[in-house]
Parts: C-alpha cells; sequence; structure tokens
C-alpha cells in the first residue's frame, strides 16, 4: 500500500480519536442547553475549575490557601496528606454538585423567564468569575495531573499494524482510554435519560418548561441536576486534557474546540455532539495532512469552523439539531 | 474659601502622586492569564532582586527604587494602558515580557523618550541602536538563540550537518516565525534540509504536528513555544518517541513550567538559556537575609530558583546596572528616563562585575555601544534532569553566528528606518 494511504489511516483514526475529546468538551455545553436553552460559556472554565480542584483535593492543598496567610499572617499551604484519586474524583464531583447548587441558587435562578441573551451574559460574568475563583483557590502554577491514566503509544497498535502494512500506526493510549471513557458516558447519559424518574423529569423539562411544570416537575431541582452533571462532564474533560498539559489555565480554552462541533452537531443533540466531534476531528486532521502544507500549516483551528460554516449551509440547525419553525 | 479649597487639593494632590525623587521602575506584569505561570515567576525574581537593593543598599546610589506593577494578562492591548499609565511617574524603563506589547511600545518609546529593555524577545533587529535608540535587547535576541541552537547540534554532529534534518516546530505568531529567516540561512550554509511545522495559539492539540515529525523523521527539533503549547509538545515528542536530547527549545520553552506535567518522559529534553539557572549563587543569600526571611518577598516566595524566577533576577540586575552607570555618567542620583537610557548603551557587565554582585557566570559578558544594543549574541544550552527536577548548563555561553545574524539585523533595521523615515541616531 502507498506510503501516502497509510499516513491518511493513521490520520483519520487520530482524527477520530482527538473528536472524542472535542466531544467532550461539547457534552458539556449540549446538556445544558438542550435542558435550559443557555449556552453556557464558563463550560470551559468549569473543565479548569474542575480539574484544578482535582489535583487540590489529591495533593491534600488547602482551598485559598494564599488568601487565608495574606488575611492572617499564617503559613499553611497543605493538610499534609494525599488523596487517591479514585476518591478526589468523588470529592471533586461534589464540588461541582455544589457549584452547580450555588450557579442555580445565586445567578440563574433569578434570571428565570429572562432572553437567552441575558442567560448567556450571565454565563460570561460565571466565566470570569470562576477563572478568578480558581486562582485564588489553588493558585495559578502549572500542576501536573497523574489519576494513572496510560500515554504514550500502543505498542499493540503499532505491532498489529506494522505486521499488516510494514508501517506502525500510531495511536495514544490516552485518546483509546479517553474514546472508550466517552462511550461510557454517552451511554450512561443515555440510561439515565430513558429510564430513571430523574432523567425523564429532565427530558420532560427539555422538551416544554411550563408543562413540564404544570404536572408537578420542580424546575430548580432539574437545572441543578443538569448544571451538576454538565459539572461532572466538565471534570472528565478536564482530567482527559489536563492529563496532556498539565492543569493550567489554557485548559479554559478548550471550549474553542467545542464549538465549530456543536454548530455541526447542533446544540440539542448528545448523539450530534458524538458525531459532529468526529467529523470536526477527523475533518481537520485530514485538511491539515492533505492541505496543510500548501497553505503555511497550522490550518486546524479555522478548518473546523469552515467545515462546521458548510455543514450549516446545508442543515442551518446542525446534524442533528431540531428545525425550529416559528408561526406568526 | 476658594483660598482653603486650592490648599487643600494641593495637599491632596502631593499626598497622592508619586515621591518623584526615586527611581522608578514599573513592572508590565501578568500574574493572570494563560501565561499566568511564567509571568508570575518573572514578575517575582524582578521584584525581588530591587526590593533587595532597597532593603540592603538603600536603593542604587542612595536613590530609593519604587517598581510600580501593573496587571497586562500578556495581552497587548493592556500592556499599552499599563505603559500610558505609568509612564508619567517618572519610569526610568520599561521590561515588558511579552514581544507584542514590546511591538506596540516601540514607536512610543521614541516620542515619550523612555527606554525599553526587551532581552530575549521583541523586535530582533532593535539590537541595531542606530534606528531604535530607545530599544534595547541586550545580551541575546530569538537569531542568536536560533543560531546557538544550531552551533549545538554542529558540536553534536561533529560539526557536519550536510543532509540532516531539523524541524523548526514553532508557536504560529510573529514570536514563533522570528527564527525562520535565520535558520534558513543557517541551513543554506550549512547544508541541512528545514521544515518548518506551525502550531495556532494556544497549542493544546498538536496531534498533526507531532504525526508528521514522526512520519518525516527529523533528526533533531527546535522548539519555538510558549505557554500550553510547550509541555504538550514534550509530551507528544515523548509519546512518539523523539529523542528528547535531540529536542532543543528556545528560552522560552525552557523553564520547569515546561516540563513537569510530562514526568520522567522529558528527561534529557534541551533549551537554550541566555542567563545561568538554579539557586546556588552567593545573592540567594542576601535575597533570604533582606527580603525572604524579612516578609518582604514578591507573590507568594514559592518560586526562588525557578528558570523564569532567575530570568526576572537577571532582567532587574541588568537595569539597576544600566541606572548605576548612569548616575555615574551624569553625576546625579535622581535620574531621569533619558539619562537612564544613555547608562543603558554604556552598559558594560563583566565576570568581575558579576562576581561582586553575588551572582558568578550568572550570564554572559557583554558591552553595549550606541550601534549594538544586543550585546555579543551568547548563550548556553540547558538540560532537564525529570529525577532531580532540576535544569542545569551543559555548555558554556556560545556566541551566535554573527556572520548570518549581523546582516539579517542590519537588513530588518534598514528596511524599518525607510519605511518609517528614521534618521540615523550614532552618526
Amino acid at each position: 500500500m502507498p506510503d501516502q494511504v497509510l499516513f491518511a489511516m493513521e490520520v483519520t483514526l487520530n482524527g477520530l480519536m482527538a473528536g472524542v475529546l472535542y466531544a467532550l468538551v461539547a457534552l458539556g455545553f449540549v446538556l445544558i442547553f438542550k435542558a435550559s436553552g443557555i449556552f453556557n460559556f464558563a463550560q470551559g472554565v468549569m473543565a479548569l475549575f474542575a480539574a484544578m480542584t482535582l489535583v487540590g483535593i489529591m495533593e491534600g492543598q488547602v482551598p485559598f490557601s494564599h488568601l487565608i496567610n495574606a488575611t492572617f499572617g499564617t503559613d499553611i499551604h497543605h493538610f499534609g496528606w494525599q488523596v487517591p484519586a479514585l476518591l478526589a474524583i468523588v470529592l471533586t464531583t461534589g464540588v461541582m454538585v455544589v457549584l452547580a447548587w450555588c450557579v442555580q441558587r445565586f445567578v440563574m435562578g433569578h434570571l428565570v423567564n429572562q432572553e437567552p441573551i441575558i442567560l448567556f451574559m450571565a454565563t460570561i460574568g460565571l466565566a470570569y468569575f470562576l477563572e478568578g475563583v480558581s486562582d485564588l483557590m489553588w493558585g495559578s502554577e502549572i500542576r501536573t495531573l497523574d489519576v494513572g491514566l496510560p500515554q504514550g503509544i500502543n505498542e499493540t497498535i503499532d505491532a498489529f499494524t506494522y505486521d499488516l502494512f510494514g508501517y506502525g500506526f500510531f495511536i495514544d493510549n490516552l485518546d483509546i482510554v479517553a474514546s472508550v471513557i466517552a462511550a461510557l458516558l454517552v451511554a450512561g447519559l443515555v440510561v439515565f435519560a430513558q429510564y430513571t424518574k430523574q432523567g425523564r423529569a429532565m427530558r420532560a423539562v427539555a422538551d416544554d418548561h411550563q408543562a413540564a411544570l404544570s404536572v408537578g416537575i420542580s424546575l430548580n431541582f432539574i437545572w441543578v441536576l443538569v448544571w451538576s452533571i454538565a459539572g461532572f462532564v466538565a471534570l472528565v474533560a478536564g482530567i482527559m486534557w489536563g492529563t496532556k498539559s498539565g492543569v493550567q489555565f489554557s485548559l479554559s480554552l478548550i471550549a474553542l474546540k467545542a464549538l465549530p462541533v456543536l454548530m455541526l452537531g447542533g446544540f440539542t443533540s448528545i448523539p450530534g455532539a458524538i458525531v459532529g466531534g468526529l467529523i470536526i476531528g477527523v475533518g481537520e486532521k485530514l485538511f491539515e495532512f492533505l492541505l496543510g502544507g500548501l497553505m503555511g500549516g497550522a490550518t486546524e483551528n479555522w478548518f473546523a469552523y469552515v467545515l462546521a460554516l458548510l455543514f450549516l449551509l446545508v442543515r442551518p440547525q446542525g446534524l442533528f439539531g431540531e428545525k425550529i419553525i416559528e408561526r406568526v | 474659601m476658594t483660598k482653603k479649597l486650592t490648599t487643600l487639593a494641593l495637599g491632596v494632590m502631593l499626598a497622592a502622586g508619586p515621591a518623584m525623587a526615586d527611581l522608578v521602575f514599573p513592572s508590565l506584569s501578568y500574574r493572570t492569564g494563560p501565561y499566568a505561570a511564567g509571568g508570575i515567576q518573572f514578575a517575582d525574581g524582578y521584584a525581588d532582586y530591587l526590593t533587595l537593593l532597597n532593603e540592603r543598599d538603600g536603593g542604587i546610589g542612595g536613590e530609593k527604587i519604587r517598581m510600580p506593577e501593573c496587571e497586562t494578562a500578556y495581552n497587548t492591548e493592556k500592556g499599552v494602558e499599563c505603559y500610558e499609565s505609568t509612564k508619567g511617574e517618572g519610569a526610568l524603563v520599561y521590561q515588558p515580557l511579552s514581544t507584542g506589547i514590546a511591538y506596540q511600545l516601540i514607536p512610543k518609546m521614541n516620542v515619550d523618550k523612555i527606554p525599553m529593555l526587551t532581552s530575549g524577545l521583541g523586535r530582533t533587529s532593535s539590537k541595531n541602536g542606530d534606528v531604535f535608540p530607545y530599544v534595547f535587547n541586550f545580551p541575546a535576541n530569538y537569531w542568536d538563540g536560533a543560531s546557538v541552537i544550531v552551533k549545538h547540534i554542529l558540536d553534536q554532529e561533529g560539526g557536519d550537518l550536510n543532509g540532516k534534518k531539523i524541524a523548526l516546530v514553532h508557536h504560529n505568531s510573529a514570536y514563533g516565525k522570528e527564527p525562520i529567516r535565520t535558520l534558513e540561512a543557517l541551513s543554506e550554509k550549512h547544508g541541512f534540509d528545514l521544515t518548518t511545522i506551525p502550531v495556532d495559539h494556544p497549542g493544546q492539540e498538536q496531534k498533526s504536528q507531532w504525526l508528521q515529525v514522526r512520519r518525516e523523521r527529523p533528526d533533531y527539533v527546535i522548539l519555538y513555544g510558549w505557554g500550553v503549547m510547550t509541555p504538550v509538545a514534550v509530551q507528544e515528542a515523548a509519546n512518539i518517541r523523539f529523542p528528547m536530547d535531540k529536542m532543543i527549545g528556545i528560552w522560552w520553552s525552557g523553564s520547569e513550567n515546561d516540563v513537569l506535567s510530562a514526568g520522567a518522559a522529558a528527561d534529557g529534553y534541551k533549551a537554550v538559556a541566555f542567563h545561568n539557572v538554579g539557586s546556588d549563587f552567593p545573592i540567594y543569600d542576601d535575597l533570604k537575609e533582606y527580603v525572604y526571611d524579612a516578609g518582604k518577598a514578591a507573590g507568594n516566595g514559592d518560586q526562588h530558583g525557578t528558570t523564569i524566577y532567575s530570568r526576572g533576577l537577571y532582567a532587574a540586575m541588568l537595569v539597576a546596572e544600566a541606572a548605576r552607570t548612569a548616575q555615574e555618567m551624569h553625576d546625579t542620583k535622581a535620574i531621569n528616563a533619558q539619562q537612564m537610557r544613555d547608562g543603558m548603551e554604556a552598559l558594560e557587565i563583566t565576570e568581575e562585575r558579576m562576581t561582586e554582585l553575588g551572582m558568578p557566570k550568572f550570564g554572559p559578558e557583554f558591552k553595549v555601544t550606541c550601534r549594538n544594543h544586543g550585546g555579543e549574541g551568547y548563550a548556553a544550552v540547558t538540560q532537564w534532569d525529570a529525577k532531580a527536577k532540576q535544569w542545569t548548563l551543559i555548555t558554556d555561553f556560545i556566541q551566535s553566528d554573527q556572520d548570518i545574524v549581523q546582516p539579517l539585523i542590519e537588513e530588518d533595521s534598514a528596511a524599518y528606518a525607510a519605511e518609517n523615515n528614521i534618521p540615523s541616531h550614532c552618526d
């Protein structure tokens, strides 16, 4: 088989894996938008906040220690213990639930029935607030996140493809793990939405707020639930991306990778986020491989948006989005 | 009544206004935003050195130092706002740790007649003081960095790079593209093949770039990254099993922030530096006594000895020495910005002086002149020891290939002078 075909196959596989990571971020946006019509600008910062909290808990760091020391003249930084990764993930999930409750109680709860643009603006404020709180709570240093996920080339795939084609494909173990976790996450969300009381209530709210209220569903509870789930998804995304690059401010910028996925897949569809992620991942990687050299390289960031816009020309609501028809 | 109000207003102005006799070194720092990790370290080092001079020596030449700090978040617009809001305080010199801010400030410096030091960053051709009288970039610039890296590779390859492949993985920005011309000229001179591989900001996702490296199998990778781009690049290089000792970063890709997250995989990674690293210098004894233990350390006081903290210390030492030179030249303690510029242009850093300052072999020796605002272009190679978690200098300071770098500087600065009708400063 010609080398270029083998390289293209390798690029496609890696694009699929990258797409799963994009989809992980997009999923958080979809959950909140679907249930409450809010485009959550703070989703990327939530991933940063979740990852920083996770590392802070694992390392036994005292939250707000710099603030405490500056105020009271103390010199405390750590509790002196280390928390195992699994327990730290559970505790961080708890923190994200508390954050969800706070968001609903102090921000969104006051903005019920407001225009979508006002809700969107509120999430911009929330993003800046969370950025500041993350820094204040855990510091600005780059942290190493090690929850035991494997990284590096997958030897089995390398050896298998080498035997088959005479060229070993590179697939990162972390990407494989991310794909498995994303698949489990989506399956779990589908089961939750289809077969649990709260999940059905969540779907009812997503379909029609007023109808859901009329049958006794608590909007407040559902929104706290949705923000909590989005917080958990942000934690998973934060773990995956944070393991690759360390936990640092730039983690909040991964939201930029989710936007074309949402445009393509639709803002209201969980399968849309997954399929959109895969199309963007493969599309941008193949374009960079085939034509990037002719255009000076680094085409991925803008090509993802071009690809999404091309899809929008054909399906303005996205691949799986709901077609909204408003009649006068 | 009017008289009372006027007196009161005057009193408030006098109380609130800056003490003009102080030596003012504004710090355009970034302790927030995507590049905060490096920004904090530099700002802390810069502040701690100046605090040491105040606490130990009563300032410079007996004149106290004041350092108004302004947060830029590495944002060019905010950086310019910071400059505008602090220049009226009697600012003597600016050191924006950002090429973007530096580019915006270059034309302003000529108008406001305040000097700027952009060590290892900014517009490379501002080394030509004949065209850029208020901009200095000693002791080394981006092109020096690229040339020193190639010299090190030459050394590793026994002096012959014919047929070798070198890939430049760079931030897709003005900063990241800076070394391309130099490397192209060096590639012609030494016969190596150069491939340039850009990475878009912020550089969180680099799979395509490293698959390309894996396919093309370069012998060496030169890395011009900043922020999250570098740790991701180091991790991806480790993932494809690229030998770490054949990957060499510029100084903005050579701090602890860039390698710690990759853990043991980053062991052996190299980067050039225009100053020494670590805390094994006598100055740290004084810093401990007068700054750290006295509770006067900047920030959280937890960055001492890191690479970029050392860069901040070094940057502060350079401007303090320039201020001292200016005081001697103009026979006054309370120098102004123009006198400070003269001091920078007459600055000479010798090993003897660095030893006196408690910083022996901390940086290269150099002498600034009217036409040469950038020193002699010396940098050393450092290497990361993942087990000890420290950078170590593994070479002496090496001079860049001036036969390649200097003509490029002349050409670029001449074009800038023609474009902006800038008369010769030195003739």
